[in-house]
């Protein structure tokens, strides 16, 4: 299966050369691959992953090592940023 | 240095200047800043007053903490009956300015009446006196500042002004400070432009003073401080990428509202973002951004500092926009940007600077234009009535339009009502994005629940900053939050006002937040003021203050209708994201909000919530 996964902020230091002008990257899966699993193969330091989003949608950080990616989903996580 | 015990009274009617003592009972009751200037604002001004009137006043306040070493104690406000709004406006701003108001012996200014004609005051320590402003009328905020400085013959003077917009009546006006610096809404800057006041000058030399136990406050400071720099988001988050980096995370929430709230995603976010900020530009090989930047004694150091392509056809032939300037944060960007879709970053950057250099608010005036664009859109504006085509994602029309504005010629009269006046002339009030005719910042309310009602009941008019519950919502502090349900949101915008409505008061930034709770604020208060600030105390002086707006508000004729949202946000589903098919749950949580609050079903404070609160 096909995902987008994205990387902001300063997490985007561990995407690709290339993946980096759009923060973002095409991933090619097996079927069983876990939030958790695209976090270790990345090697993003844990502390620094905050926000972890699949199509907006919040992953809390007890789901992570449980739930599964699905075809054509985005996976996009932040560091702990801020705004207003 | 706590209170300096002494106000300024300045009646621009006589052109008389006089001290008075501070009232020190409400200062136990009202704190400073926010919260002390409005108690004295509600006690001098009649609710019904003209905004533009001269019975209608100015306040400008610092808090307790303003001008000492608590991070980020640079903070100052201006207090007014809004000219967008006719409601109570309290606009703050960091830089230098609030500072140096303190060193100067003043906890704060009360202009009342009118001038016959502009002048601006000079405050030099104790030395206080209207002047001649003949020679700065008509001139920018920034022209106005470097004037003033080369006349003072001082550098260190820090000043804040109007640009022309404030002259011009835009009913948004800001008042700048430190050149792009800004009380920037509810167009506090259209009154200060009412009362032909064109600037205030000030120069301290008292320096920090007067705090009850300097031992003390010195060690709560440092500790409040070791706090923001071990937090991932005060520490690195905001210093390195500032208040922009928002822009995807919002975006990808399907929160962000565009092309006048008809999307809530933006598919050029990217483009307009934190991230596209640093990267280097084609054209010239250097990034947008230059550097990040502090107000006065801040340890966060949010600030962006940009530098436009030269090349970009917004600026070419105008080297004086070249240079290292303020911006872009991520509300501008919003507003000047994914509001009106448009994704061209250099002209955000040129719009934002028109708004810095001549003061007006970039909120509002993004929104206008957006409203304008779905006017055109709609066929209910043609191009000869607005004299370019305005079709969504023009940033030529962005760029044209602001520099309308400021020339006050052609439709930038109309831009100049803002867009609840301006959508009611052209006869489709509900195409205005906002509250109490004040617009949205930059979140859509249908993928964030309980900004809509933080939006609905804010005590300034749509505002993000009077109850942030987007830090708890989408961003986890102090706990997650789902955003896309109404249960839990009325404790939780309560629970936000009134901690606001304190560090608004204290003379901090609100952005200390995201690291600091009041518990961390509570012992520098402590330390500082006279009086016994127990977190009892401060918790109680927060919810006082957000009722006694109320209480002004409701006495200027606002009821429970005003409490309220767009149709758009009530009947127009968000078309993409986590929250397709969801409108706001504004109707649902209005009543549990007044409930929360120990209001009646018509939104007034009971006699036994005002009992409570000594009001």
């Amino acid at each position: 299966m096909n995902i987008t996964f994205k990387l902001f902020a300063t997490l985007q230091d561990y995407l690709p050369a290339e993946a980096k002008k759009t923060n973002a990257l095409s991933l090619e899966l097996a079927e069983t691959t876990t939030v958790a699993q695209i976090i270790e193969r990345f090697g993003l330091p844990q502390k620094l992953v905050h926000l972890v989003l699949i199509d907006g949608a919040f992953v809390p950080p007890a789901e992570r090592s449980s739930r599964l990616l699905r075809q054509g989903e985005t996976l996009s996580i932040w560091p702990p940023v801020a705004g207003g | 240095m706590g209170w300096t015990r002494k106000i300024l009274r300045v009646d621009l009617s006589n052109g008389t200047c006089k001290s008075e003592p501070l009232n020190m009972e409400w200062a136990q009751q009202y704190l400073g800043q926010r919260g002390l200037a409005t108690k004295y604002f509600v006690e001098e001004v009649d609710p019904k007053v003209d905004p533009l009137a001269p019975a209608n006043k100015l306040i400008m306040a610092t808090g307790p903490l303003t001008g000492t070493p608590a991070s980020t104690g640079g903070r100052y406000s201006v207090i007014t009956k809004g000219a967008l709004t006719g409601a109570i406006a309290c606009s703050n701003s960091g830089g230098y300015f609030g500072a140096e108001l303190k060193f100067a012996g003043w906890d704060m200014v009360i202009f009342e009446g009118k001038s016959a004609k502009p002048v601006y005051l000079s405050i030099e320590d104790d030395k206080v006196e209207l002047r001649d402003a003949a020679h700065l009328w008509g001139k920018t905020v920034w022209q106005t500042e470097e004037i003033i400085k080369k006349s003072h013959q001082d550098p260190q003077v820090r000043v804040c002004s109007i640009g022309r917009a404030g002259e011009n009546g835009v009913m948004y006006a800001c008042i700048v400070n430190d050149l792009h610096r800004a009380a920037g809404r509810s167009g506090v800057g259209t009154v200060m432009g009412s009362k032909n006041l064109k600037a205030v000058a000030v120069r301290g030399t008292k320096g920090a003073g007067a705090i009850k136990n300097p031992k003390a406050f010195m060690q709560a400071a440092a500790a409040a401080k070791k706090v923001l720099v071990d937090n991932a988001v005060t520490g690195q988050g905001l210093p390195t990428f500032g208040t922009q980096v928002l822009m995807n995370v919002i975006n990808e929430m399907g929160a962000l509202p565009t092309r006048n709230h008809r999307d809530v995603q933006f598919e050029s976010a990217r483009k307009i973002s934190a991230e596209a900020m640093a990267e280097k530009r084609p054209t010239d090989g250097k990034s947008h951004l230059v550097t990040n930047a502090a107000c006065f004694g801040c340890t966060i150091a949010c600030g962006r500092i940009s530098k436009i392509d030269e090349t970009h056809f917004s600026v070419v032939n105008k080297p004086q926009y070249w240079g290292a300037s303020g911006g872009l944060e991520y509300e501008a960007a919003w507003a000047l940007g994914a509001a009106n879709g448009v994704g061209d970053l250099e002209a955000l950057q040129y719009a934002n600077l028109i708004c810095n250099e001549d003061g007006f608010d970039p909120i509002t005036f993004g929104a206008t234009v957006a409203a304008a664009m779905e006017l055109y859109d709609l066929g209910i504006l043609s191009k000869e009535q607005i004299g370019l085509e305005a079709p969504f994602g023009s940033a030529q029309a962005l760029v044209a339009l602001a520099e309308m504005l400021v020339k006050g010629e052609g439709f930038g009269k109309d831009l100049a009502l803002g867009s609840a006046r301006m959508c009611a002339k052209y006869g489709r009030p509900e195409l205005s994005m906002g509250v109490k005719q004040q617009e949205f910042p930059a979140y859509d309310s249908r993928g964030i629940q309980g900004m809509g009602l933080a939006y609905a009941t804010s005590n300034r008019g749509a505002c993000h900053l009077r109850g942030y519950t987007v830090a708890s919502e989408v961003l986890g502090i102090p706990v997650k939050t789902d955003p896309l349900v109404t249960e839990g949101k009325a404790d939780l915008v309560k629970a936000f006002q009134d901690a606001t409505s304190v560090f608004d008061s204290a003379g901090v930034c609100v952005f200390t937040t995201f690291a600091w709770s009041l518990a961390d604020l509570q012992p520098q208060l402590d330390a500082a003021c006279d009086g016994d600030w127990t977190m009892e105390k401060l918790t109680l002086v927060g919810e006082r203050i957000w009722n006694m707006e109320r209480l002004f508000n409701n006495a200027a004729g606002f009821t429970a209708k005003d409490d309220d949202l767009p149709p758009r946000l009530k009947t127009e589903p968000a078309k993409t994201g986590p929250a397709k098919g969801l409108v706001n749950g504004i109707d649902k949580m209005r009543p549990e909000y007044y409930k929360a609050r120990g209001w009646n079903p018509e939104g007034v404070p009971s006699k036994e919530t005002r009992a409570r609160l000594g009001l």
